[in-house]
């Protein structure tokens, strides 16, 4: 056994009101530089869609994540050989047309436009090539809110899988939101797909880094990863990605995309792992059983022979202490309410999804007169088809999303009853053994995912520094200088003045 | 003027390439990359990247086979002149025609392509640039000169003179007789040589050759953290 920690995150889909600002401020902590405009490491997509970059969910043509061939894992894209043979032309990779061209607008021509007829406008402008575009086709979040319709959606590679026809009708369509993250996988493929050997997981966390000295700009990172949460930036030819903002939860603090989530619905916690059975797990022949298998590989913190071998496995008291009151072992592991994205990549994602109930209550007509076993059958007959979730979330297995959308759906109608009444109902009710849950279960589940509070939230603790030398001396410095060039000192290769 | 060009100069080239390169790799890691325009355009990007670089990789076979293997290797074991100047013309031939062209394409995708353009620095433009004269003089050599004129037998002069190099005793008169155009080839690449630290040409130095005989996954702990206790 080789016991590892690593930070990880649930969204509750349930809360997520699509505002944005999870990935608005990202983006002004990490990407808001040359090279990185097209960069979102946060981004909330609305589906069915075809996400960003466009149909990243195409494994058949950007070819990332891990396969398995005799009961082998490989690498969709291929193998180092093959990368190797490879390297002078990625065939797989995205380009920023699938991401899109970002730009800015003509905003100085708005105080410099000389008295006419008509108002000035500020034309939108290429932040690559610094021309003038026309006609945008494409940009971050063009198709938010189902934007584009029956135009757009088909591109999501979930629909295209559904068996029945997807309703685009303003009144019977359905939609939710998908907040994307970097899952800091466990068997991540992108650092299986680094010639260089630049990306690495984390020991001590599990985050997954990118070695900007080490970093030779090969991309094979780009399309390796099936989520593509790494991005190349043509400013400085390396490859960038989300870093869980390490300088903040070094610090004990949450990333900047949970902290200031409008709906609160990002969890965040430590769960330790055995290291030793992840390429086991990863490798099951059914991708069905991707799901289980990869909860196989967690430990109980509370168990104390976990704890002692924690203990001498270098990992201190208060990540043991974090890892026992992780809201991610709670709502994960031990109520298996939270789902990892697409865990047929075979990548072991660590960033988990609590499925979206409301539109499915919604269905419900006659609410008042439902009996509380009324809500097993409309958990099936719901508005987010079911089928769609289970393509997200547990690899087609629609058992698993309606084990977790009954929970979810007991514990409102017993929060219900137990404030409004009807509590015998409740007992008498088959739900609770249907869901597989108990009253006490349900309770906690509420507590968390309704009324916690910042620190129930957010059971992080803080990087471990107390053997560094010269402590005193690193007060105030940043771990990330020389990483991000320093502020007024970068000039857009378009306004260069050598470039006629 | 010999003894400068063909005893001095390539010494100068061979401390700049060594000195600005590993100045770069350490005072100037961050910028030690590939700096691909994939994310740009591929269409073109393919065609011509595949043949240049494919093309290169022969022509650096054939450099070895013809420079740094001594004739009397191939004596040894029974190629004649004729085979070998056959071979050399043919083989090089391809790879110096998959070169030139491979970089013709690679330079008229840098200034058509508005967004490939914008982001080209000088440094790319002489880059592409030089490297078509080289690799057309060579290309030049092999096809047109060895086969109108004479097959030149380059094995007993600058094959012997390159070696020498290494023994810190050049032999530069061996260089004097040499045609031309020969000499032409060997010194505009020796120029480019000299701006491999200061080019993107840098990257070559970094071909991931242990990739395949790595782990898959690579952790890294914080130096001193790893198997220390609370």
């Amino acid at each position: 056994m080789r016991i590892k920690a690593q930070v990880a995150m649930v969204m509750h889909l349930d809360k997520c009101i699509g505002c944005h600002t999870c990935s608005v401020t990202c983006k002004n902590t990490w990407t808001n530089r040359p090279g990185m405009e097209y960069v979102w490491y946060n981004n909330v997509e609305t589906r069915p869609g075809p996400g960003y970059p466009k149909e990243w969910e195409n494994t058949d043509r950007y070819k990332g994540g891990w396969t398995l061939r005799n009961g082998q894992l490989h690498l969709r894209a291929g193998g180092p050989v093959s990368k190797l043979a490879n390297i002078f032309y990625n065939p797989n990779m995205a380009t920023i047309d699938d991401f899109y061209e970002p730009w800015t607008y003509d905003f100085e021509h708005l105080h410099k436009a000389p008295k006419k007829e008509n108002l000035p406008v500020a034309r939108p402008k290429s932040m690559i090539t610094g021309k003038y575009i026309d006609k945008p086709e494409w940009g971050s979040n063009w198709d938010d809110d189902l934007a584009g319709g029956s135009e757009i959606v088909p591109m999501d590679p979930n629909v295209q899988k559904l068996q029945e026809h997807i309703a685009m009708e303003y009144e019977k369509t359905f939609m939710m939101y998908l907040p994307r993250i970097c899952e800091h996988c466990l068997n991540p493929s992108c650092v299986a797909s680094c010639p260089s050997g630049a990306l690495y997981k984390r020991d001590e966390d599990g985050i997954v880094l990118v070695d900007q000295d080490a970093c030779r700009g090969w991309r094979f990172c780009m399309n390796g990863c099936p989520y593509h949460k790494v991005y190349y930036n043509w400013n400085t030819h390396k490859a960038e990605k989300c870093n869980f903002c390490y300088p903040r939860t070094e610090a004990g603090l949450p990333t900047v995309c949970s902290e200031t989530c409008v709906g609160r619905i990002r969890y965040i916690g430590v769960v330790l792992y055995d290291a030793d059975r992840v390429k086991e797990a990863a490798s099951v022949e059914d991708p069905k059983d991707l799901y289980e298998a990869q909860l196989s590989v967690f430990l109980d913190p509370n168990d104390p022979d976990v704890i002692e071998k924690a203990r001498e496995a270098g990992i201190n008291e208060s990540w043991i202490k974090s890892a026992q009151e992780s809201p991610i072992y709670k709502m994960a592991m031990k109520w298996k309410i939270a789902l990892p994205l697409h865990p047929e990549y075979r990548t072991l994602p660590m960033v988990w999804y609590v499925p979206p109930l409301s539109p499915i209550m919604n269905h419900i007509t006659n609410e008042q007169d439902l009996s509380m076993d009324g809500y097993i059958p409309a958990v099936d007959d719901m508005r987010i088809p079911m089928e769609y979730l289970a393509s997200l979330l547990s690899a087609d297995d629609t058992s698993v999303i309606r084990r977790v959308l009954l929970k979810m759906a007991a514990m409102r109608v017993h929060m219900r009853a137990k404030t409004v009444g009807g509590m015998d109902e409740m007992k008498a009710s088959k739900l609770l053994q249907e869901a597989g849950t108990t009253m006490e279960e349900l309770e906690d589940m509420a507590r968390l995912l309704g009324v916690a509070k910042y620190n129930e939230r957010f059971v992080i603790p803080t990087g471990r520094r107390e053997m560094d030398d010269n402590l005193h001396y690193r007060q105030g410095a940043c771990s990330i200088e020389g990483l991000a060039p320093a502020e007024g000192m970068v000039t857009y290769p378009y306004e260069r003045s050598d470039l006629g | 003027m010999g003894f400068f060009w063909w005893g001095i100069f390539p010494y100068i080239v061979g401390t700049i390439l060594v000195v600005a390169s590993v100045y770069r790799f350490v005072f100037r890691g961050t910028s030690w990359h590939a700096p691909s325009t994939e994310i740009f355009e591929k269409k073109w990007l393919r065609i011509g990247s595949l043949l240049f670089h494919w093309g290169i990789l022969l022509a650096f076979i054939g450099h070895v086979m013809g420079v740094l293997i001594p004739i009397e290797f191939y004596e040894s074991i029974g190629v004649t002149d004729h085979l070998y100047h056959f071979g050399a013309i043919a083989g090089g031939g391809i790879a110096g025609l998959m070169v030139v062209i491979g970089l013709i394409i690679l330079l008229i995708r840098k200034f058509s392509n508005p967004r490939v353009k914008v982001h080209a620095s000088f440094a790319d433009y002489f880059t592409v640039i030089w490297l078509i004269v080289v690799a057309g003089l060579g290309t030049y050599m092999t096809l047109v000169y060895n086969t109108t004129v004479v097959a030149y037998e380059y094995r007993v002069t600058i094959g012997p003179w390159f070696r020498s190099l290494f023994t810190l005793q050049p032999e530069y008169e061996l260089m004097t007789g040499v045609p031309l155009l020969f000499q032409l080839h060997v010194l505009s690449s020796f120029i480019l040589f000299a701006a491999i630290p200061f080019t993107q040409l840098i990257h070559m130095f970094s071909f991931p050759g242990r990739y395949p005989a790595r782990a898959p996954q690579q952790y890294r702990a914080r130096d001193g953290y790893k198997n220390s206790r609370p």
